[in-house]
């Protein structure tokens, strides 16, 4: 077995790509520069008061224990999706391939809502529900870009030495998909750590509600400040720790192509195949949209203007394609640096980069006030500062996409580019974007998804009198009318379901149609 | 043009074509949306002040309720263009009472208070002045910290605040201006700051909501709540603004000690908790509790919502001078940048005008503060629900009420 080294060189990056890179950890910053900044004005002793207190670490814990129990579901269940749809004939595969993935298209506020109207589940149970649901797509796409990667000969050589089927699962394959899993899965430990709006109609008091309160309790931003620098610390371990467990690069048994597994005969386990995937998309998909569905139904006739509906469903979209524009511009040089040189620097960038992820949305709203109306006032309450909050929010979603397609990228060619004399800013532009192409893609409609979804940053950002589909939401569910709002949380589903389908087809591609001639670099894990 | 963006995106591959597809999209959000207001919202923006001519019902001859200066006022015609001017020819012209030096004028108004509920009657203060109102709607306690953060830099003219507590904040950290007493002194000084900062507008109270199908004779008392037999019945949002402002009220009449006695027995009488008011009374209504400590008007927001005939709640307004009594107001301030915007005045005496006020406590049950405005009939008079006598400028102390309900373990 010859296992093929991606390892990154420590060689100097060129300026064309460390600049762009620096600047975009430079806005990933800002939000940890002002919660620095306000923290501090607590003085070290009201700084410990604030951290020491029971409260704070009771809900640490929970916050931890949420975060700890969703990630390990969705872990459990996302792997074992992209089993079932690329590793059995079980029926439909196409169909659940799409299905397992949709359910990114729902916000977890919307879930949230629509799980306690139809089942009145709270608390933990219901926390841990919904955020399990909505979350697991995002181990669910990396590990199946993964496993579609991977070289079958290696599990057929296990399987040829007497290791069973289970303990070749065990041992051979998932071993593999460590990489893939750990990424899906920060991010998803991430998210639940700074979710605030499902576990608050959840009613799961969490350390996000600590944070909620102290701005509305005492309109102080002093203690909430102190708990977001614990929080990022928090996230900063978590973000440590999958990078001492990521393996970059792919085991093959022979140079050439990597040879495919057929696919394992279900049998008499069609059917707990079937009911599996069925309660998964049962649970994630089905929920959410009957219950929206009989609201709609519900309601009084033309609750809403078609009107209005139509002109939010466009500043929604054309606000949040700039906001993936601008994430995908600012993740692209940040996940080629640190694939392909691996520095103390390029370290520093790469955790920059996830802070946006580990705070809740207000946190980096109000850190984006402070920032604006003091340095950049000319856009402030304009839209490029809500395009460079959602941003600072959505960055490591992109950069994890673009930096999993790149990672399978052999370093070799880099050097075989040099060897030709191509200089290091063309090899990037000539040879290793257009291998993580779908990542691009892929990152582009994660980012664009999640910005369709956001709500907490776009209400305190937003140009006055813009109206996105989470905030005409916001409105009418502020009073409590369910009829009006669901028109608008469908809307934000069908239109988030449309970069989600994107991602799934550019995962597909990347498992390798029959379309085209295989390349051995064309294994490449996408998102 | 946007038919044009599906069309012109190159079909190579489907990366590029997201990136095209966001290019292109980029130029049409920016010609449209970069200027301020989206070029699609605007014209919704139109048909909405359209519509809410309709609905607001107008005195013939609204009153001059420019603020404290003299200036003389003149009836001028605003034509209001329309995308479909067929469709509604008796909205097309309006006639409005306007002082010269406010039409044009720009206002930008923060409010906390829900878009639904007032946004047309800002709607209203725009059509009868002419001034260019540009409102931000978002949680009043946000709203409140991101005053706060953008201190002397802010664009906000007016602060308009779902409660007295957020206010509060602001006063302490003087960023209000003083308002000209010839606006106080429309409200009873209960309901409005000492120092003049901020008006009262609007009057909400604290009430039992009850299910009638479970118990016959609902509390008249906070007291009555810590009685067995509603063990575990009883919905309360501990998160809550409003229910926090109850335990300050509580807190500043009857003392920390007592209150913590108070909250401790109602917290063994295992309350249960909720996100929201409004899911209180939902929760009342389908029979999960028996009783809910909600502000008085979200039961009139889930008949409208669901119809008279599937609401079967009541409200029960303590009795009065018992501490769960209390009459919390939704009210508005200037900033010190609004100062010497005559609009930010005009738009204050507009919110306590007859129209205003007859519109909150018609369209959102709330009391109007104004005397000589009538509240909804349904509604007993407010100075039979008032609590303790309680000074709303001191509901600012909320970092203590945190600590209490922190230590008794509601929060």
């Amino acid at each position: 077995m010859s296992r093929i080294h991606y390892a990154p060189t420590r060689t100097g990056a060129p300026l064309a790509l460390l600049v762009p890179a620096v600047a975009a950890a430079g806005i990933a910053l800002i939000p940890l520069v002002y919660i620095v900044v306000r923290a501090s004005e607590a003085g070290l002793d009201g700084v410990r008061r604030e951290i020491v207190s029971t409260r704070t670490l009771h809900l640490l814990s929970r916050s931890l224990t949420l975060a700890v129990s969703v990630t390990l579901a969705s872990a459990v269940i996302g792997t074992s999706c992209a089993f079932l749809v690329t590793r059995t004939d079980v029926r439909g595969r196409a169909v659940l391939a799409v299905a397992f993935a949709a359910p990114l298209a729902i916000p977890t506020y919307v879930a949230a809502y629509t799980w306690l109207a139809a089942t009145g589940v709270s608390g933990f149970r219901g926390s841990f529900l919904v955020l399990t649901t909505c979350c697991y797509p995002y181990v669910y796409l990396p590990v199946r870009a993964a496993i579609s990667g991977l070289d079958a000969r290696q599990q057929e050589v296990a399987r040829s030495l007497g290791v069973g089927a289970l303990s070749t699962l065990w041992r051979v394959t998932l071993p593999q998909l460590r990489s893939a899993i750990g990424s899906g899965s920060l991010l998803v430990a991430l998210y639940v750590l700074s979710d605030f709006g499902a576990v608050s109609l959840m009613r799961h008091d969490v350390f996000t509600t600590s944070i909620f309160l102290s701005y509305q309790g005492s309109f102080d931003r002093t203690p909430a400040a102190i708990l977001g620098c614990l929080l990022v610390s928090v996230t900063g371990l978590l973000v440590w720790t999958e990078a001492r467990v990521r393996r970059e690069g792919v085991d093959r048994s022979a140079k050439g192509a990597a040879s495919r597994a057929p696919k394992i005969k279900l049998g008499r386990w069609s059917l707990p195949g079937w009911v599996f995937a069925g309660s998964v998309v049962g649970l994630s998909l089905g929920v959410p949209m009957v219950t929206l569905a009989s609201w709609l139904a519900d309601s009084p006739a033309n609750p809403v203007s078609f009107d209005s509906l139509r002109s939010t469903v466009w500043s929604t979209i054309g606000v949040s394609m700039l906001g993936a524009v601008f994430t995908i511009s600012l993740a692209i040089p940040v996940a080629v640096l640190v694939s392909r040189y691996r520095s103390r620097l390029a370290r520093g960038i790469e955790a920059a980069s996830y802070i946006g992820h580990a705070l809740p949305g207000v946190v980096i709203a109000l850190s984006l006030v402070f920032f604006g109306v003091r340095f950049a006032t000319p856009i402030y309450q304009r839209l490029p500062l809500l395009i460079g909050g959602y941003g600072v929010l959505f960055l490591p979603l992109a950069v994890a996409s673009v930096r999993s397609s790149l990672a399978n990228a052999p370093i070799a060619l880099d050097d075989v580019g040099r060897s030709l004399g191509v200089n290091p800013t063309a090899i990037v532009r000539r040879v290793l974007l257009p291998i993580a192409a779908p990542g691009v893609g892929a990152g582009a409609a994660l980012a664009f998804l999640t910005c369709i979804k956001e709500l907490p940053a776009t209400l305190l950002l937003r140009p006055n009198g813009l109206e996105t589909l989470a905030t005409r939401l916001w409105t009418e569910t502020s009073v409590a009318d369910y009829g009006r709002a669901a028109p608008y949380a469908i809307a934000i589903v069908a239109v988030a379901s449309v970069p989600t389908l994107l991602l799934t087809s550019l995962s597909f591609e990347s498992m390798g149609s029959t379309r085209r001639p295989r390349r051995p670099r064309r294994r490449s894990s996408v998102w | 043009m946007r038919d044009g963006v599906g069309l012109n995106a190159s079909s190579r591959k489907r990366a590029l074509q997201t990136t095209s597809l966001g290019l292109a999209l980029f130029a049409f959000a920016f010609a449209g949306a970069m200027p301020g207001v989206p070029a699609a919202a605007a014209t919704s923006t139109t048909k909405k002040a359209v519509k809410s001519t309709t609905k607001i019902k107008t005195t013939p001859k609204p009153k001059p309720t420019v603020g404290s200066s003299a200036s003389p006022t003149t009836i001028t015609t605003t034509k209001i263009t329309t995308t479909k001017p067929a469709a509604s020819p008796s909205a097309a012209t309006v006639v409005a009472v306007t002082s010269p030096n406010l039409s044009g004028r720009k206002l930008v108004i923060y409010s906390g208070r829900a878009e639904r509920l007032v946004d047309p009657i800002i709607k209203q203060f725009s059509l009868e002045t002419g001034v260019d109102v540009s409102v931000r709607y978002a949680d009043t306690s946000q709203l409140a910290a991101t005053l706060l953060e953008e201190g002397d830099r802010t664009k906000a003219d007016v602060f308009f605040s779902q409660d007295a507590g957020a206010l509060g904040a602001l006063v302490n950290e003087k960023r209000f201006a003083t308002l000209p007493s010839a606006t106080l002194n429309r409200v009873d000084p209960k309901y409005r700051a000492d120092d003049g900062t901020w008006v009262g507008v609007s009057g909400r109270a604290r009430v039992f909501v009850y299910d009638p199908r479970q118990i016959t004779r609902p509390p008249s008392s906070i007291n009555d709540l810590l009685d067995p037999k509603y063990r575990g019945k009883i919905g309360y949002v501990p998160t809550n603004a409003s229910f926090q402002s109850f335990v300050t009220a509580m807190r500043v009449s009857i003392g920390d000690d007592a209150s913590k006695t108070w909250l401790s027995a109602f917290k063994a009488n295992r309350p249960v908790v909720y996100a929201s008011n409004g899911a209180v009374v939902v929760a009342a209504n389908n029979g999960e509790i028996a009783v809910g400590l909600v502000n008085h008007y979200y039961l009139y927001e889930r008949i409208r919502a669901d119809g008279a005939d599937r609401v079967f709640v009541k409200n029960e307004y303590p009795e009065k001078g018992d501490l769960g009594g209390l009459v919390n107001v939704a009210g508005v301030g200037v900033l010190k940048e609004g100062a010497d915007n005559p609009a930010a005045a005009a738009f204050v005496n507009f919110l306590l005008s007859k129209t205003a006020q007859t519109y909150f406590a018609e369209t959102t049950y709330e009391y109007p503060l104004v005397p000589s405005v009538a509240r909804h009939p349904s509604l007993p008079p407010v100075q039979t629900v008032e609590g303790p006598n309680i000074d709303l400028s001191k509901l600012d102390s909320l970092r203590e009420t945190l600590a209490l309900l922190r230590t008794v373990g509601m929060l």
